[in-house]
């Protein structure tokens, strides 16, 4: 830093990323710890994934922005497959900002990915929380949507 | 007995604690929002903006001059877009108060030496260049100006300094031109003229053997890939014969021109550039990027020549834009689209040209590659109807002129493209490039799609890419990637080690454990009877072979099933894989099973590192394997060694890290001993104290040294193995009196010199024993070549 400088505001803005509000309520612990941890962790959560997105594509894709040390993919609780979400962590904080910058909001398989900060992998955590052994989202959407097994659970079964 | 320090403020987590008045940091931003934001879109003039500005800040000089001095300097320094803007808003302020003009002009110069002195140069550049536009502003002298710029040439006259530290003095006074040239010239044209003819005898005198280094094309055709210097003189020597008239600058002094007249100018004081010393470290030089001209859209706006200085201006401020804002990617497309002057200039044309430039510069892009994919969506998604058909014409553009682009362009480009293409459905138009199909697979063109559909089945699948080219380009389809296992069919149960396959497979399936691996492979014979040692953990090949073909098999599913696998059965990887040739016979099994699946090759051979199964020396060596030669320019090849290489010195910066903060806390622990009141000197508590971290500072340094080594080691290998490569193939080339220049040596040679760009700050600590041992006289003058290339970049 330079004694009679610095930087600018507008010049360290950097909204790509930072952390959202999205703030996962299994976690244990503080919300303060939680804070912390989104803050200096290494893994993305990634979300909505086409079923049959592979860990390959993932792995790939991702690797863009740096060496990746894991992807583990989400799973439906019941039946053990891909459930449209996955985990990607990097060696590297730096690395998995820019995947916040640049891969965020692109595609993969035809579809807009979105990523998140995440605290960390823990076991169990690789499993849809949807009543039905997917993600949430599934249960009560409405739409059909081919890469996530059509319509919404609840919609499926009326 | 230790004591809790006072300065335990410092404590990240609890940062509310350490304001007690937000005032003043609310009116320092404030005023910092106020001064950044003028120039932005907005429903009054900027004329209109600046006077209300420079009155507000004429208002807070009283109270907030310091503040206000550090703000603009530093927009100054980070901001050169808005050059002309801030220009002329210290000139308002100087014409107002003539003692705040003085002392920014002090707290420039002060910035600049600072600058220079911390290897700074490009902000540097941009403080030479807001100084030299406020002669305009009436703010500084022009002969003072002069003056400066006088001491800047004079720098080409020292002795025994690096060409790159003449260059920067040189390129800071030629690159502020465009902004002051007119009114120097019109007030010191004696002075002006001088300059400018030692700067012509320095241009001509410089060495240049960089250049072919550092050009994205071998080709001149269609244009020319200039050194940055001499495309800039030429540009300056245009404006000069032009009679410094210049007119795409925008220039809002010039509104104000009856007020900053009156305004009384300072003098800069005599500058002496700071002497060069070791630390220095000047920028490298550039080869000016350029793939259009007015030919490309004669519909629109004339796009201004190769040799105007408009075309500089434009693309010094478009880079300077992304290097602003290159972490905001939709804040960078805007403010790109919104540069001035959008209707006479093709602006669409000049930013693809800017980005292309970063993306294809040598030796490294200035930001990661896959911003710029990202930023020419975010591009195409503001200018839908237009700027999708420049990027197609410019990809045409490059695909055309493939045969001579620098092979770590074109891997950039295929990077670029099958990125860029998975975010479009993979929509293109594949029949024009047809023309690839009746070429040799080596050749450029064709080899770029087969990369190119490689890449985009690694982000969807095999059975897409079959769909989304014409039938005829099936000779370029990739593999499908499946694993190849030769013990698989029964056919092949006469192949030695088959009935242990079978064994092991079983085995494994039933959850066995590394001993019972081990004494199923027990079994396993010897082909290189001599070497077993009775215990049989010498290296054997088919031992090796039995098992690693068996488990990367079963464990094909998926990359985490074969890094599971890794994990699990490393213990038998280490025992197999202990000696060099173990190692070199794990990676050549692997690439056997998995030849189809490049991708699953790279990381498999990134884990075997990580877990210390193979060194980085046994990857060098494999790739240069004959084995390996069939694959020797595929791209994929040169991304695992690279990533190879990083992954080394990677590991030397961590471990270095780790001494150097090992060093610290025992400096820490002797201040702290120091401040005790204890007068109890007792010196065997003190090492008692001392001697667990003295121990693993001189354990840390030894590791580092022997990672050092290895390191070393890594890129000697590479070298020598690049050397016999070549020097057979031109040896070859001569005795049958065929050409050299194959599609295979090109890639080749261009392929040493990446390794030299890409990890040029490393290599330079081994210049000696390179020049000694392996880049000697002796060596055939093709590769030498690319040594002392590489040896003039710094020189």
């Amino acid at each position: 830093a330079m004694s009679s400088g610095g930087t600018l505001s507008i010049l360290r803005s950097d909204s790509y990323a930072e952390l959202s509000q999205y703030r996962d309520q299994h976690f244990r612990g503080t919300r303060y710890d939680q804070e912390r941890l989104l803050r200096k962790s290494c893994t993305l959560y990634v979300g909505n994934l086409s079923f049959y997105t592979t860990e390959e594509q993932i792995h790939e894709l991702f690797s863009k922005s740096g060496d990746i040390k894991k992807v583990i993919m989400g799973l439906d609780k019941v039946k053990k497959t891909a459930c449209g979400f996955c985990f990607v962590e990097y060696y590297a904080r730096g690395d998995a900002e820019n995947a916040m910058r640049y891969i965020n909001g692109t595609r993969l398989d035809d579809r807009i990915i979105r990523t998140d900060w995440d605290a960390g992998f823990k076991e169990g955590r690789q499993y849809g929380r949807g009543r039905s052994g997917g993600q949430v989202r599934d249960e009560y959407r409405q739409d059909y949507d081919a890469g996530r097994g059509g319509y919404g659970k609840t919609v499926q079964c009326q | 007995m230790s004591r809790r320090r006072h300065s335990d403020d410092s404590d990240a987590g609890q940062p509310h604690k350490r304001r007690r008045t937000s005032e003043p940091s609310e009116i320092e931003e404030r005023l910092e929002s106020l001064i950044c934001r003028v120039g932005e879109k907005s429903n009054s003039s900027l004329e209109s903006n600046l006077e209300g500005l420079a009155g507000v800040l004429e208002a807070d000089l009283p109270n907030y001059k310091s503040k206000i001095l550090r703000i603009l300097c530093t927009v100054a320094r980070l901001l050169p877009e808005k050059l002309t803007v801030y220009t002329t808003l210290v000139g308002l302020l100087n014409a107002r108060n003539y003692n705040f003009g003085g002392e920014f002009v002090e707290a420039m110069i002060r910035q600049l030496k600072e600058c220079l002195k911390v290897n700074m140069y490009n902000e540097a550049v941009h403080l030479v260049r807001f100084l030299s536009d406020l002669v305009n502003c009436h703010v500084i002298a022009a002969p003072s100006m002069v003056a400066m710029f006088e001491n800047f040439v004079s720098v080409t006259q020292e002795e025994d300094v690096p060409q790159v530290r003449c260059d920067w003095y040189m390129f800071a006074f030629l690159s502020s031109l465009p902004w002051v040239g007119k009114e120097l010239y019109e007030k010191k044209d004696a002075e002006m003229d001088r300059l400018l003819s030692q700067t012509e005898s320095y241009l001509k005198r410089r060495q240049k053997i960089h250049v072919p280094m550092l050009q994205v094309w071998t080709a001149d055709k269609p244009h020319p890939q200039e050194e940055y210097l001499d495309c800039l003189w030429s540009q300056i020597q245009k404006l000069k014969k032009d009679r410094w008239q210049e007119r795409h600058i925008l220039r809002p002094y010039l509104a104000f021109d009856s007020v900053l007249c009156e305004a009384l100018q300072h003098n800069l004081p005599p500058f002496t550039p700071p002497p060069h010393t070791e630390d220095s470290v000047y920028p490298m030089p550039r080869v000016i990027f350029r793939m259009f001209d007015y030919t490309d859209d004669p519909e629109g706006p004339v796009m201004p020549g190769s040799h105007s200085v408009e075309r500089f201006v434009i693309e010094e401020n478009l880079h300077c834009i992304i290097r602003s804002h290159w972490k905001e990617r939709k804040t960078c497309a805007a403010q790109l689209l919104s540069y001035p002057g959008n209707n006479k200039i093709p602006l669409n044309y000049h930013i693809v040209e800017v980005i292309f430039a970063e993306l294809f510069q040598l030796p490294s892009p200035p930001h990661i590659e896959v911003m710029y994919t990202t930023l020419l969506i975010e591009l195409c998604k503001l200018q839908p109807g237009s700027l999708p058909q420049v990027l197609a014409q410019a990809t045409e553009m490059l695909y055309m002129r493939l045969d001579t682009m620098n092979t770590t362009c074109v891997d950039r480009f295929i990077n670029w493209f099958s990125h860029h293409l998975s975010n479009f459905q993979f929509r293109w138009s594949w029949e024009d490039w047809s023309d690839c199909l009746t070429q040799d697979l080596e050749k450029p063109k064709p080899k770029f799609v087969r990369e190119v559909l490689e890449k985009c089945m690694r982000l969807s699948y095999h059975q897409r890419i079959i769909d989304i080219v014409p039938a005829s380009f099936s000779v370029l389809s990739p593999a499908n990637p499946v694993c190849i296992y030769k013990y698989g069919d029964e056919s092949n149960r006469s192949l030695p080690g088959y009935t242990v396959a079978l064994c092991l497979t079983i085995a494994i399936k039933n959850k066995a454990s590394n001993d019972e691996i081990f004494s199923i492979l027990k079994d396993v014979p010897n082909p290189n009877q001599d070497d077993d040692d009775g215990e049989g953990f010498s290296f054997n090949p088919l031992k090796i072979e039995v098992f690693v073909q068996t488990l990367l098999h079963l464990a094909a599913k998926s990359f985490s099933h074969s890094f599971s696998a890794l994990a699990k059965f490393h213990e038998v990887f280490k025992m197999l894989a202990e000696s060099d040739e173990g190692k070199l016979h794990v990676l050549r099994v692997v690439y056997e099973v998995w030849k189809n699946h490049p991708q699953m090759i790279a990381v498999l051979v990134d884990k075997m590192i990580r877990t210390q199964i193979v060194d980085c020396a046994a990857v060098a060596n494999w790739i240069f394997s004959s084995e390996l030669a069939h694959d020797f320019t595929r791209f994929y090849i040169w991304e695992i060694l690279h990533s190879t290489i990083r992954k080394m010195n990677k590991h030397v910066l961590k471990i270095h890290k780790e001494l150097e903060e090992t060093k610290a806390r025992l400096a820490r622990q002797h201040k702290r001993r120091d401040s005790d009141d204890d007068d109890d000197d007792d010196d065997r508590s003190t090492d008692r104290e001392d001697g667990p971290l003295e121990e693993q500072i001189e354990r840390l340094q030894e590791k580092v040294e022997s990672a050092q080594s290895e390191q070393k080691n890594l890129f000697l290998v590479i070298f020598q193995r690049f050397i016999m490569l070549l020097t057979e193939h031109l040896v070859r080339c001569e005795t049958g009196g065929i050409d050299v220049f194959t599609p295979w040596y090109k890639s080749c040679i261009e392929r040493l010199q990446q390794i030299f760009l890409q990890h040029h700050q490393i290599i330079q600590q081994y210049m000696v024993t390179l020049e000694n041992l392996l880049f000697t006289a002796e060596l055939d003058h093709h590769i030498l070549a690319v040594f002392q290339q590489f040896c003039a970049l710094q020189a």
